[in-house]
């Protein structure tokens, strides 16, 4: 059924239809309308045989889901920004336990300054922590990434954000279709951990590992994260059988004319300038390229699906012999550039691409297509260098001007 | 003939062993068939109080749980020298995670196993001072707070002695470790400072708060079996004594640990929903200088200047004697 | 595509409008999207929020830059500036306001903006019938009575389902006067400006 919905709770009822056992609330922004959701759900009935956990911090939030993950209970929580860093610490003992615990993170900001709006330093910052990290492009992928997020990340006990772009999606409303309860029964196995905390074969969970067996743990992790892209894979078919839309994947292809999304839709040519890029984003460039098309601009559009594991080798061959590729990177590295043009650079050493790197919508400044098609127009012309901030303010303290940045307020 | 003197304390109620009672009066640590939760081959130092206690608090818990009991542990002694890849001293399901989170995991332990139905199986959390104390006491007064079905239990050795013997905010007043060195005007760690784990949940009203140490194993069990009679939050604190930290001969873990509820200055109490119900009262008084000689961490009390230190520690035995009646003279 | 932007205070239901617009939108068959300004939740600040009708998926996720319709929910915001700010040419704005559309030109420094003005007192409308100062169902409703695209019935039901019961009532109350009060409005000879041929030339 088709029907208007907000974001964050298109993902609340989603989450509800995979049936957690713990659910773990924090409140932070722009994340809480989910847990707030939750919480109806659990008090109602609707989430039912769960417990619903108000906990202290987010590292107590990630810590309880911890147990219960470990308990053998499917455990579900969701933060942002300063709350995702504040649990840190949690988040890295998750995946090294490898406890499938599924989190959404509505994108923010990272302060200081404070900023409670969009961008990708959060999960980026914890990028190397061992978990899955999957990024939605709009409400409704959003909502199903979840039912993959669950069935991938149990499958290969790896843990598994959902990054949805804060406000820009959490709190934006949408026409969705979700998949029903009965559907998410047919399609998600149900949880069944090899190893949990069970007094008719209990186990030691969470050793120390010295010198001598710490490398192998590590190895054993990695060789662990590159069965993931396939198994990420395998989901999203299995999901596109079930359910007949995309979702998921690891990187995701338009058509050229149209940008409508298609597996199947040709690789980039040489003369191509294609732009990569992950989120929100890729609606408002889906939006906004066709007319550069029209005006004879070659340009492709790629979107990254996941972006932990990083899908080295599907990228190359969705970007084909594109010579420019710009990425619309929603992170700064600092003294560096994008943080993920980085994973871009390295999964392109060695071809004739010539990468470059463009920052926009940090802290929620929006992004606009005209300064979209800007870019790449000057990509296209060779006048784009490695790095640019999107819309940057030169000359003095940024002041907000009429119409385009009164989300600011 | 030689005679071995034995006082009767030895062998009357306060015995580790109490082979000398009758059966079902004894001790479950004098029983053949105990659990050894905490088995042979872990790594502790020699005399660590932490590991008898931990064995003994844990063996009752499974035995009153009836073997169904899963525990959280925090980063520290307790976990380094018990689990080190690929061993593991534990016999029940046990799971370490962090410094600062076992509460919460146990919580989580707790909320998994109500949601898969399973109220049978009891859930134990334990650390340090440092676990409980300092880094953790957020995440153990979010578990009392929303009362969770959890027993925790901090082994108070008053300081991080896992990393080298480092002040915690359970180290006691004058006491030398590595962060509070006994040199300058007033040596070691500071006066005023540091905080009572007991009263802190006691604040929380949750149904059960009680102290103990291993000098007393059968008050020890008893509040361990108590609390597991209980549900919701429940918080017991050990005193043990560390023969590294403390700088006392390993033999006199059990020593100190009386010594320092005979003195005044460790009050083993018992408190129900925030309300104190029982006191133990002190038998046989001993001076605070009983508790304090032993330990070179307050060599320094007994050296030229430390006068002014000694008369307030016996301060704080005074104190405590009078706040709790350790004396019984109220009564 | 229509591009409606809605200006209010932290209270009056901004956000809210939005999303009830874009479900009325939805019922009267269009492909809809809400956007809401993202600022911290202060009582009384200005807030801004977003809703597009199109015939096609909405992918975009840019703010209305170039909004044909203005809601405007509180009048003290007029003399703000910015309310007028990127309207398209010949847009519709809609002011809740006891004055008259003169007045609302003024108030916006907007007296040669090509632009319809109507008014509406949305907030007295629904003090009457909600009792509250919450004017979306009669904004909307006015919205329905000037643009065409969204019905009353549409705004109606939509609020119904979302506040069950007397809530919902009131607000449908409040929605049925003030389409009344805009049709009459736009038809009779009140201070509006009216210009229906253009606006139905706007419908999508």
């Amino acid at each position: 059924m088709r029907e208007v919905l907000e974001g964050s709770q298109a993902v609340a009822r989603t989450v509800a239809r995979c049936r957690p056992g713990v659910v773990c609330a924090y409140p932070i922004s722009p994340q809480t309308h989910i847990v707030e959701a939750l919480s109806a759900m659990a008090r109602t009935g609707e989430l039912a045989d769960c417990e619903y956990v108000n906990v202290e911090s987010e590292f107590s939030a990630m810590s309880v889901s911890i147990g219960a993950s470990a308990a053998g209970s499917r455990a579900y929580t969701a933060t942002a920004s300063q709350g995702l860093l504040y649990m840190a610490e949690a988040v890295f003992n998750a995946a090294g336990m490898g406890l499938p615990i599924v989190m959404t993170v509505a994108n923010r900001a990272i302060g200081a300054p404070i900023n409670i709006w969009n961008d990708h330093s959060d999960a980026m910052a914890l990028r190397d922590s061992g978990w899955l990290q999957l990024y939605a492009a709009d409400n409704q992928e959003a909502a199903d990434l979840h039912v993959i997020a669950f069935a991938a990340a149990e499958e290969l006990e790896i843990p598994a954000m959902v990054c949805m772009d804060g406000f820009v999606l959490t709190h934006a409303t949408d026409v969705l279709e979700l998949p029903t309860a009965a559907q998410i029964d047919a399609f998600l196995p149900r949880f069944a951990p090899r190893q949990a905390l069970d007094i008719d074969h209990p186990t030691t969970i969470g050793t120390m590992a010295g010198p001598e067996s710490f490398t192998e743990t590590k190895y054993l992790q990695h060789r662990r994260f590159l069965d993931a892209a396939g198994v990420l894979a395998a989901w999203s078919e299995r999901f596109h059988e079930a359910f007949g839309r995309e979702a998921g994947g690891l990187v995701s292809r338009y058509t050229p004319d149209t940008l409508d999304r298609a597996r199947d839709a040709a690789p980039a040519d040489d003369g191509d300038v294609t732009v990569i890029a992950m989120g929100s984003v890729l609606g408002t460039l889906q939006a906004a390229l066709p007319a550069l098309r029209a005006e004879g601009v070659p340009v492709r559009l790629v979107g990254i699906g996941s972006y932990r594991p990083f899908p080295a080798e599907a990228l190359r061959a969705a970007l084909g012999g594109s010579r420019h590729v710009v990425v619309i990177d929603r992170a700064l590295e600092l003294g560096s550039g994008g943080v993920l043009t980085g994973d871009v650079g390295r999964a392109l050493a060695g071809t004739r691409s010539r990468v470059h790197s463009v920052v926009a919508g940090l802290g929620g400044r929006p992004i606009l297509e005209e300064s979209l098609r800007a870019v790449v127009r000057r990509a296209h012309a060779g006048q784009l260098g490695p790095l640019e901030l999107l819309d940057l303010k030169e000359g003095g303290v940024p002041v907000p001007h009429e119409g385009a940045t009164e989300v600011h307020r | 003939m030689s005679v071995v003197h034995i006082p009767f304390l030895q062998t009357g109620t306060l015995a580790v062993g109490g082979r000398l009672l009758s059966e079902d009066e004894r001790s479950l640590q004098s029983q053949a068939d105990r659990p050894s939760s905490l088995t042979k081959g872990h790594r502790a130092c020699q005399g660590c109080a932490e590991a008898l206690a931990a064995r003994w608090v844990m063996d009752t818990a499974v035995e009153a749980s009836g073997g169904r009991l899963i525990v959280a542990n925090a980063t520290g002694c307790l976990e380094v020298f018990s689990t080190l890849y690929p061993e593991s001293a534990w016999k029940p399901p046990w799971i370490h995670s962090l410094f600062a989170n076992a509460a919460a995991v146990a919580t989580g332990i707790a909320s998994a196993l109500h949601a898969q139905g399973r109220d049978d199986v009891r859930v134990l959390a334990q650390g340090g001072d440092g676990g409980t104390v300092d880094i953790g006491l957020a995440a153990v007064s979010g578990m009392f707070e929303r009362n969770d079905d959890v027993l925790y239990v901090c082994y108070d050795n008053q300081g991080y002695m896992n990393t080298g013997v480092q002040r915690s905010s359970a180290t006691p007043a004058a006491a030398r470790t590595a962060t509070t060195p006994a040199v300058g005007r007033s040596p070691g760690q500071a006066f005023g400072q540091g905080k009572s784990m007991v009263k802190i949940a006691m604040a929380h009203e949750i149904p059960y708060v009680a102290s103990a140490t291993p000098a007393d194993l059968r008050d020890l069990e008893a509040k361990v079996r108590t609390a597991m009679a209980m549900h919701g939050a429940r918080y017991l604190h050990v005193l043990v004594p560390c023969p590294v930290g403390w700088g006392s001969e390993s033999s006199q873990s059990i020593a100190l640990a009386r010594a320092a509820v005979q003195s005044g200055i460790f009050p083993v109490i018992e408190a129900r929903a925030g309300e104190l119900t029982e006191v133990q009262r002190i038998r046989e008084r001993a001076d605070v200088e009983e508790y304090l000689r032993p330990q070179a961490r307050f060599a320094h009390l007994f050296k030229p200047g430390g006068d002014d230190a000694l008369a307030r520690w016996r301060a704080l035995a005074e104190a405590n004697i009078r706040r709790y009646d350790l004396l019984g003279e109220r009564s | 595509m229509r591009q409606i932007r809605i200006h209010g205070r932290g209270g009056q239901g901004v956000v809210t409008a939005a999303e009830m617009l874009a479900r009325a939108g939805f019922l009267a068959g269009h492909e809809v999207q809400a956007i809401p300004s993202f600022g911290s939740e202060r009582t009384g600040a200005p807030v801004v929020s977003y809703c597009r009708f199109d015939d096609a998926p909405l992918r975009t996720r840019e703010p209305v830059l170039v909004p044909d319709v203005v809601l405007v929910q509180d009048p003290t915001l007029l003399a703000t500036g910015g309310v007028f700010a990127g309207l398209a040419t010949g847009g519709l704005v809609i002011v809740d306001t006891t004055t008259s559309a003169v007045e609302v030109r003024e108030a916006a420094g907007a007296q040669e903006v090509e632009a319809t003005v109507v008014t509406i007192p949305a907030t007295s409308i629904t003090l009457r019938h909600l009792g509250r100062p919450k004017p979306a169902a009669a904004m909307l409703a006015a919205y329905a009575a000037s643009a065409g695209d969204v019905t009353l019935d549409a705004v109606t039901q939509v609020f119904r389902e979302r506040f069950p019961g007397a809530v919902g009532e009131a607000n449908a109350a409040a929605a049925d006067e003030a389409f009344a009060f805009v049709r009459e409005e736009l038809t009779g000879s009140t201070e509006s400006e009216t210009d229906a041929a253009a606006l139905e030339a706007r419908e999508v």
